[in-house]
């Protein structure tokens, strides 16, 4: 890499860290200049996360050297990042809910007069602080409620000050909707345009199209190469997973067969109504749909979850008995929840006794669990989902976002449900590991079990069902092949429910 | 990250750094063995394993209810409760030995399901449920024995006894619910839903664990390890005290956190419960040994449960 010119901010060179024999990153190497978007490209588990965290001084790396406007510096501690002018946002808000704005954004250094806060100057402070980011909001209003979108904006506009040369944000847009990214990016480029240095991870290769200066790939811990904005998404594909990725939708369809899963009629009050849809063997039925259009609330109350106020769900003939998980799973539903971590997943445990969650009470004779047996099949399914892990041992909250999901679908394969739920499968996870799931999900529909796929993500529900079942404001807005099918013409039934009902009325 | 390598260090430093409080232990017993010789003698070690075995066993109840990530503040007053019930029914209610030590235990179970009741389907905090139960039991005790002590029956006094002069019976008793606990926590199907439901009690539900009922067991079990310590309590010392086992169950919290486990839940176990536990009775011991004010004391006991904890997180940190 070129010698730092003035227009350098920061540079790291030869970064490695090793986490209990582990190499996190290897002779890494990177730059970030004035005024740049700089993206950082690569899989789950690549290192990305420890970059950031070493940038942030979380992590104090091993070996290397770390400069910033050309000094070298020790990033100890995320107190001394912030003292050299790095700004920080983590995956995870880290904002006070029950506070106000104002008072969020100026956590830690409150204005005090007489050792009283000072609630005015705090108030009219906010205000210059949320126009750098673009946001009107009443600064006395609890943050709670306001939306995930704002709510990162304030956390953007907390951690700019004057000083501020370098903000990383690590995969911002993974919890916000299009119109809510289009924002952000807007953002973004509003603060390079101000001279500030960004460093932006992100899995959509289009935000990159749209905002990136220069990439840097990161694999395996290393930095192995360094695009131009304009690089080609099947050159940043192969640069990050080493090999080129023939199909991004590998679905093959077979011909459908019984009836698997059929719901009714399904009706909650406020959250959805009249939901009816079948789902076959053999056969991936998508749900698409806008945020808030009740996908979600609808497959965790088929799967006994949440409540529902009438309707029936039934697997493979059966009605199952409402609010009843075991039931559910016992007729041989299985749900993937969209929140990995808050729902999926024990963190305090090991990858294999989360692999074993499922299926813990079939291998428990008298009260005793069998541990061996249980490990064993662990074993099998962590080496067929090529999770990336040192052990079935390792505790599962050291593992990367997409070897993560791979736990939590294979826990729910070893129970070889009839129909498996998946809510946002891919969501924050790598194309490789992406391709990875579609290829679980052909293999279980080619074996006579069937999938139903809810998700954001429109080219995947239409890439890899066979067909697309449309919500919206918690009815089913229209039904679909995915032969065929359009992004347009999903969306044109997802935002179109009012004039349906205007009309039925 | 790379796949599977061997990625630990020599063996003995993985355990050393995994049972912090062991090594603890050790270094305690080398510390008073060289500063008083008497410290080894065959019955002051007997000494201290009877004194701890009684903590101890509340200990192991605590660490199913802490490794679910919930709290039992009741189990001092539960185990004088059915100590109380066991003595009562045999003195008072005239009935037989046998059946009033299986009274004293069920009255433990009931305390405990109760508790349970409250925690799973009641949706109390289990602090406030269980604080409750620490005054009602409490309460219930002065009542049943109208404030005065109550002999206990030859069934229940047989667990605070000697079976030879060197086998103290509760030391017998320690190490089998020492046991029994690491096998539940282990091996069967509750034990494992225990670490389920304190690493993710969401997660668990919807993997098909029945959380209420399984919480229903923890505190049952953590009931009945009361009662066994308050049997074993109260035959050592005879009889059923009413104000017996106060503060125990702070006690009891402290074993299990001194024995590495976490108060947000889903991590702990039995082994090092029984390590935390011998931890407070060495030190305790020692520091009557010493000779050491018995104000002091508990300000010494203090710090070292704080140390312990500081140096367990501190330690976690590093390692991640």
């Amino acid at each position: 890499m070129a010698e730092p010119d003035s227009g350098t901010v920061l540079t790291a060179r030869g970064i490695t860290k090793r986490f209990t024999g582990a190499l996190a990153l290897d002779d890494v190497t990177f730059e970030l200049k004035r005024g740049e978007v700089h993206v950082l490209l690569g899989e789950n588990g690549a290192g990305k996360s420890t970059l950031v965290k070493v940038l942030a001084g979380v992590h104090t790396p091993d070996e290397g050297e770390l400069t910033v406007n050309g000094r070298p510096v020790r990033i100890t501690s995320p107190h001394r990042a912030a003292a050299l002018g790095i700004a920080v946002i983590h995956q995870e808000l880290t904002l006070v809910p029950e506070l106000s704005v104002a008072e969020n954004l100026f956590l830690g250094r409150l204005p005090r007069r007489f050792g009283v806060v000072d609630r005015a100057r705090m108030l009219r402070d906010a205000v210059p602080l949320l126009d750098r980011v673009g946001l009107r909001v009443d600064p006395a209003r609890p943050v709670r409620e306001l939306g995930i979108a704002q709510q990162q904006m304030i956390e953007i506009a907390r951690a700019l000050d004057l000083n501020t040369s370098v903000l990383v944000l690590d995969e911002p847009t993974a919890v916000l909707t299009e119109t809510e990214t289009d924002r952000l990016l807007e953002i973004m480029a509003g603060l390079r345009d101000q001279g500030v240095g960004l460093v932006f991870i992100t899995h959509h290769l289009e935000e990159i199209r749209r905002v990136a200066d220069r990439i840097t790939v990161l694999r395996d811990g290393r930095s192995v190469a360094m695009l131009p904005a304009g690089a080609s998404v099947q050159h940043m594909i192969e640069q990050m997973v080493g090999r080129s990725i023939e199909e991004q939708y590998p679905r093959r369809a077979g011909e459908p067969g019984e009836v698997l899963l059929r719901v009714d009629g399904l009706t909650r009050e406020g959250a959805f109504r009249d939901v009816s849809f079948e789902v076959r063997a053999g056969e991936v039925v998508g749900v698409a749909g806008l945020v808030g259009a009740g996908r979600t609330e609808v497959v965790r109350a088929a799967f006994g979850v949440d409540r529902y106020d009438s309707g029936t769900v039934e697997v493979g003939g059966k009605r199952l008995r409402p609010g009843d998980v075991r039931a559910a799973m016992r007729a041989g539903l299985g749900l993937v929840p969209e929140d990995r971590k808050g729902q999926g997943l024990v963190l305090t445990s090991s990858v294999g006794e989360n692999l074993g969650l499922v299926t813990m009470r079939s291998a428990t004779r008298a009260g005793f669990v069998d541990r061996r047996g249980q490990r064993r099949r662990a074993g099998e399914m962590a080496s067929a989902l090529r999770v990336k892990t040192s052990g079935l041992d390792q505790t599962v909250r050291e593992l990367s976002g997409g070897n993560q999901q791979k736990v939590v679908i294979g826990k729910w394969l070893l129970a070889d449900p009839r129909v498996l739920v998946l809510d946002e499968p891919t969501r924050g996870v790598d194309v490789g590991a992406k391709v990875e799931i579609y290829e679980l999900i052909n293999r279980m529909t080619a074996a006579g079990r069937a999938v139903l796929l809810v998700s954001s993500d429109l080219p995947e529900v239409i890439g890899m069902s066979d067909r697309i079942v449309v919500m919206a404001h918690g009815r089913v807005a229209g039904e679909l092949p995915a032969r065929g099918a359009t992004q347009d013409r999903v969306m044109a039934l997802a935002v179109q429910e009012r004039a349906v009902e205007e009309m039925s009325a | 990250m790379t796949t599977a390598t061997a990625r630990r260090g020599p063996d003995w430093r993985r355990h050393a750094s995994e049972n912090g409080a062991l090594v603890a232990l050790i270094a305690l017993v080398v510390v008073l063995a060289v500063l008083r010789p008497t410290f080894l003698t065959t019955q002051n070690l007997l000494n201290v394993g009877v004194q701890a075995a009684v903590v101890a066993v509340l200990a192991f109840g605590s660490t199913f209810v802490i490794v679910s990530s919930g709290i039992d503040l009741s189990v001092g007053s539960v185990a004088a409760l059915s100590a109380m019930v066991g003595a009562w029914s045999s003195a008072e209610a005239g009935l037989p030995g046998p059946v009033a030590l299986l009274l004293g235990l069920a009255t433990g179970v009931v305390a405990g399901l109760v508790n349970g009741v409250l925690v799973a389907h009641g949706k109390l905090p289990a602090f406030i449920a269980t604080l409750a139960m620490l005054s009602v039991a409490r309460g219930l005790t002065l009542v049943v024995s109208q404030g005065s002590p109550v002999a206990t029956p030859d069934a229940i006094t047989f667990l605070g006894s000697n079976l030879t002069p060197h086998l103290p019976l509760p030391l017998i008793v320690m190490l089998v619910v020492f046991g029994l606990t690491a096998l539940i926590l282990n091996r069967t199907y509750a034990g494992r839903s225990m670490y389920v439901i304190g690493g993710n009690e969401e997660a668990a539900r919807l993997s098909g664990i029945n959380v209420k009922n399984q919480k229903l067991v923890v505190y049952a079990l953590s009931g009945l390890f009361a009662a066994v310590a308050g049997m074993m309590l109260a035959g050592r010392l005879g009889s059923a005290g009413p104000q017996a086992a106060v503060g125990y169950e702070l006690d009891a919290i402290a074993a299990v956190v001194i024995g590495g486990a976490s108060l947000s839940g889903g991590v702990g176990r039995a082994f090092g419960t029984l390590v935390g536990a011998l931890i407070l009775a060495v030190l305790r011991n020692g520091l009557n040994q010493l000779q050491v004010n018995p104000f002091w004391q508990q300000v010494v006991i203090g710090v070292v449960i704080a140390l312990a904890v500081l140096v367990d997180t501190l330690r976690r940190r590093s390692s991640r």
